[in-house]
């Protein structure tokens, strides 16, 4: 029979090394994710380590591997979030801010179009009456000209506005190429601002993932409750100081034109009338920490920019006796009068907040405002108690699945059963070894996948041994039975475990959370167990024959 | 000769065809069977399919289903279940119920409020209760999470087919696909007959089963394949029955082994988990039996067109991979 060459030899066990080692961390979890977190914290720190992080540290030799499989949310516990972000609230934003220019550059020609008034539209859409229906040739022409170019690869070359004529009115919204490239970088920013939200708040690695065209996907392990979640990023915290022109009791006020009646956030029955277009926007603040007014009640104090420091200085100077209001989304949280000129751009919003609250609006204001509101589709919190308990079960099930196929497959097939549970074991070593190595998440599911390709993966090693048991009974000698073994088996192996892959790509790629989770560990244990069971029994098995050169074996 | 434990005889002769059409018969009366409890009883399905909240309480006195439901009864929730959770991994004085509230209309997911307001009634009720698990889906994303099921199993079986007929004849892809067919509708069916929580992870386990259900009729088929190139003449059917016994030790012997993990991961799993591997148990039972009753029959009653020679495994793609 012709041996393995040497050099394959030596990659099999070079193999099953790897795999032995980089699995070991994970029987020892806790000590593992200390070390790490340690060796990471001293990294962060510019190389100095606290007591308490040496000690951690030397919980692991430094020398082994130490990556570990993530934990999904279900044995780790955490909350979990699908959002879906409005994007068209942008689109209202968008358009209602061209009006001004739209107006302006209708003034320049009055003389042609006659009175310019803004007509009443749905959101998204800016709607201009002009009395004279002689200029609208010139009109449109004017509007288009505010337009400039699509600035994305797929949209290159269509402008940004959709400017048509329907009577007397001009009809402007964004162009369908300009929607899509808004809703991307809406996408972008939200991505972007409920990462800095979720990172000022430090839990270990969220996972923040858009999905599809207008979703994103939240996992924050450790964190208590999807509520707690929720009101870290559901808020889209707008801040905006607002010049007030009255307070009112009655909810059905008439504003007046361009201004915008708004409740208070904790006085009941009150409303301030303000401007609508606002003094200085949070979007010009560069720090907000949480602190106490003179009084010593929690309140958040802030830092504006230059130019917000500008804005808010002159506004102060010059109004001097007024009240101003500041509001978040859209809710007065307080109206002081302004007492004197403000020239440094730093101040302090007071309100009826406890520490809690001026705690979380600091963090929110200085992670930024969310560029539109989002809709939660699918929230799940779960427990570190069920997930610890998840866990036990998962490794209990596991422990006891090996222990029975073990002794089975040494009842049905004697030393070949134990060279199979050799392989056996290097599989299940293998499986998760790769699931660190690629830092891919471990669910519950993926425990049932893994205890299921146990079962599984003796598969090939029966397709082979009965196929030598056949050859045996054939009359050929032992060496030969177990070459022709092997060889004939190995198109029955392959198509069986393509096959099997073919499911777990297709799950892979259909399916989502625990679908997945469950298709990686389904496809790296066929991967795994395809190797273990025809190369590593097989290296077993020629290095037991070379060793004993039996006249006969049974299998 | 060392002892060895043989669930077959190392020489068997059993005619699988003999009661072909008992067996059959029995197949497709139960696929039917199965049809119609998807659509007269239907399926319980799980929030995942159908928008809702889950919660999962804990506490350490026993679970009064009626009080809780008292409880929950002055707040406005529209359809609720409340059902007890047993399990022997649970401690001596840990009782488990999982409370279900259906998603209302026009609403995407139950408000943090009313999740608040049904965990401070049930405290009422019992202080000890704690609440380790709390799961809401829209309405919304229940469709598509159906849409993209129901196009997995699709296409699992479409690639599936498509192999097999790459691999043999289309006679064999015909076969494999009916039985797995065969193997997801008659599990679908029982979980629709005791009424068992079909979700997200349950469609997981019908893939796998198609994976398990084809990985089964494959080595048959491979061997099959093997047998025409060698006995030319020998007539389909008595060359069927040698296939099937030839490879019987090895069937059954793989099918004990996933039946052991999975025995083993329904009794010691948890309860979480427990109608994920029921159905996969289910399936390998229901692949193990289509194999020998169901795909070879159809593909003997579909005929192997023998005077072309049969793709020989030697031809294939995969000949040139060296052991």
């Amino acid at each position: 029979m012709e041996s393995m060459a040497l050099w394959k030899r030596v990659f099999i066990l070079i193999v099953c090394v790897w795999g032995l080692a980089a699995a070991a961390p994970n029987l020892f979890y806790a000590q593992v994710e200390r070390h790490n977190d340690a060796s990471a914290g001293i990294e962060a720190a510019g190389g100095t380590a606290t007591p308490e992080q040496e000690a951690a540290l030397s919980e692991w030799p430094g020398f082994l591997p130490s990556a570990l499989v993530n934990l999904g949310l279900d044995l780790r516990g955490g909350a979990h979030l699908l959002a879906e972000v409005r994007v068209a609230d942008v689109y209202k934003t968008r358009i209602d801010a061209t009006w001004p220019e739209v107006r302006d550059a209708l003034r320049d020609l009055r003389e042609q179009v006659g009175a310019v008034r803004r007509a009443p539209s749905p959101d998204g859409v800016l709607r201009v009456t002009i009395t004279e229906a002689a200029g609208m040739p010139a009109a449109l022409e004017a509007v288009r000209a505010l337009s400039s170019s699509v600035s994305t690869l797929t949209g290159a070359g269509q402008s940004t506005l959709d400017v048509t004529a329907e009577g007397n009115d001009i009809v402007v919204q964004l162009s369908e190429a300009e929607k899509r490239a808004t809703d991307d970088r809406t996408l972008q920013q939200s991505l972007e601002i409920i990462r800095r939200r979720v990172d000022e708040v430090g839990t270990r690695e969220p996972t923040i993932q858009r999905q599809g065209e207008d979703r994103i996907l939240i996992q924050v392990p450790g964190i208590g409750s999807a509520t707690e979640l929720k009101a870290l990023i559901g808020t889209t915290a707008q801040l905006t100081f607002n010049a007030v022109v009255s307070r009112t009791a009655n909810a059905a006020a008439d504003a007046g034109p361009r201004n915008l009646l708004l409740p208070s956030i904790d006085e009941d029955g009150v409303y301030y009338i303000v401007e609508e277009t606002p003094v200085v926007t949070g979007e010009e603040l560069v720090d907000a920490q949480p602190s106490f007014d003179q009084n010593g009640q929690p309140a958040v104090s802030f830092r504006f920019d230059t130019t917000g420091a500008r804005k808010f200085g002159d506004y102060t100077a010059a109004n001097i006796g007024a009240p101003f209001a500041i509001i978040l989304d859209n809710e007065v949280i307080s109206a002081p009068v302004i007492q004197s000129h403000i020239p440094g751009g730093s101040g302090i919003i007071t309100g009826n907040f406890t520490v809690e609250d001026s705690t979380q609006l600091a963090v929110l204001l200085r992670a930024g405002a969310l560029p539109a509101q989002m809709d939660f589709l699918e929230e799940r919190t779960i427990g570190p108690e069920l997930g610890a308990d998840s866990i036990e079960a998962g490794r209990i099930a596991a422990m006891i699945g090996l222990v029975f196929i073990i002794l089975y497959m040494i009842a049905c097939y004697g030393m070949f059963g134990v060279m199979a549970n050799i392989a056996l074991t290097v599989n299940v070593a293998l499986v998760m070894a790769l699931l660190s190595t690629i830092g891919a998440t471990l669910t519950l599911p993926g425990i049932a996948g893994i205890v299921l390709t146990m079962g599984m993966a003796v598969d090939a090693n029966v397709l082979i041994f009965e196929r030598i048991r056949e050859e045996l009974r054939a009359g050929a000698s032992p060496r030969r039975a177990v070459e022709v073994g092997f060889d004939r088996a190995f198109s029955a192996i392959m198509d069986s475990n393509v096959t099997g892959l073919l499911t777990a790509l297709i799950m892979f790629w259909l399916g989502s959370g625990p679908v997945r989770g469950f298709a990686v560990t389904l496809g790296l244990g066929i991967l795994t167990s395809m190797f273990t069971a025809v190369y590593v029994t097989r290296l077993i098995v020629e290095l037991w024959l070379d060793w004993k050169r039996p006249k006969t074996i049974v299998v | 000769m060392a002892w060895r434990l043989r669930l077959v005889p190392e020489q068997t002769n059993i005619d699988f065809f003999r009661i072909q059409w008992v067996t059959f018969g029995a197949s497709i009366v139960a696929m039917i069977a199965s049809l119609v409890l998807v659509f007269t009883v239907g399926l319980n399905f799980g929030i995942d399919f159908q928008g809702g909240t889950t919660i999962r309480t804990e506490s350490n006195s026993a679970v009064d289903v009626a009080a809780y439901r008292e409880a929950l009864g002055t707040l406005d929730l529209g359809d609720v279940s409340i059902s007890e959770v047993f399990d022997p991994s649970f401690a001596e004085d840990q009782h488990v119920s999982m409370i279900r509230i259906s998603a209302r209309e026009g609403e995407e997911s139950v408000t943090p409020q009313l999740i608040l307001e049904v965990e401070q009634a049930l405290q009422v009720v019992d202080p000890s209760i704690t609440f380790p698990a709390v799961e809401s889906v829209g309405p919304k994303v229940s469709a598509e999470l159906v849409t993209s099921a129901l196009l997995a199993v699709l296409a699992g079986t479409l690639g599936i087919l498509f192999y097999v007929w790459v691999r043999f004849e289309w006679q064999f892809a015909v076969g494999t696909v009916a039985a797995l067919i065969h193997d997801v509708l008659v599990t679908v069916g029982i979980f629709a007959l005791f009424q068992i929580r079909f979700d997200l992870t349950i469609v997981a386990a019908l893939l796998t089963i198609l994976g398990y259900s084809v990985n089964d009729t494959v080595v048959i088929f491979d061997r099959l394949r093997e047998n025409l190139a060698k006995y030319k003449q020998m007539p389909l059917r008595e060359m069927m029955n040698l296939t099937a016994n030839e490879t019987l030790s090895r069937t059954i012997m793989t099918a004990s082994t996933t039946l052991i993990s999975l025995i083993v991961l329904l009794v010691f799993g948890g309860d979480v988990i427990r109608g994920f591997v029921f159905a996969m148990l289910l399936g390998v039972i229901l692949g193990t039996y289509s194999t020998l009753y169901m795909a070879k029959n159809i593909v003997l009653m579909l005929g192997v067109d023998r005077g072309d020679k049969p793709k020989a495994p030697g031809k294939s793609e995969f000949a040139n991979v060296e052991a």
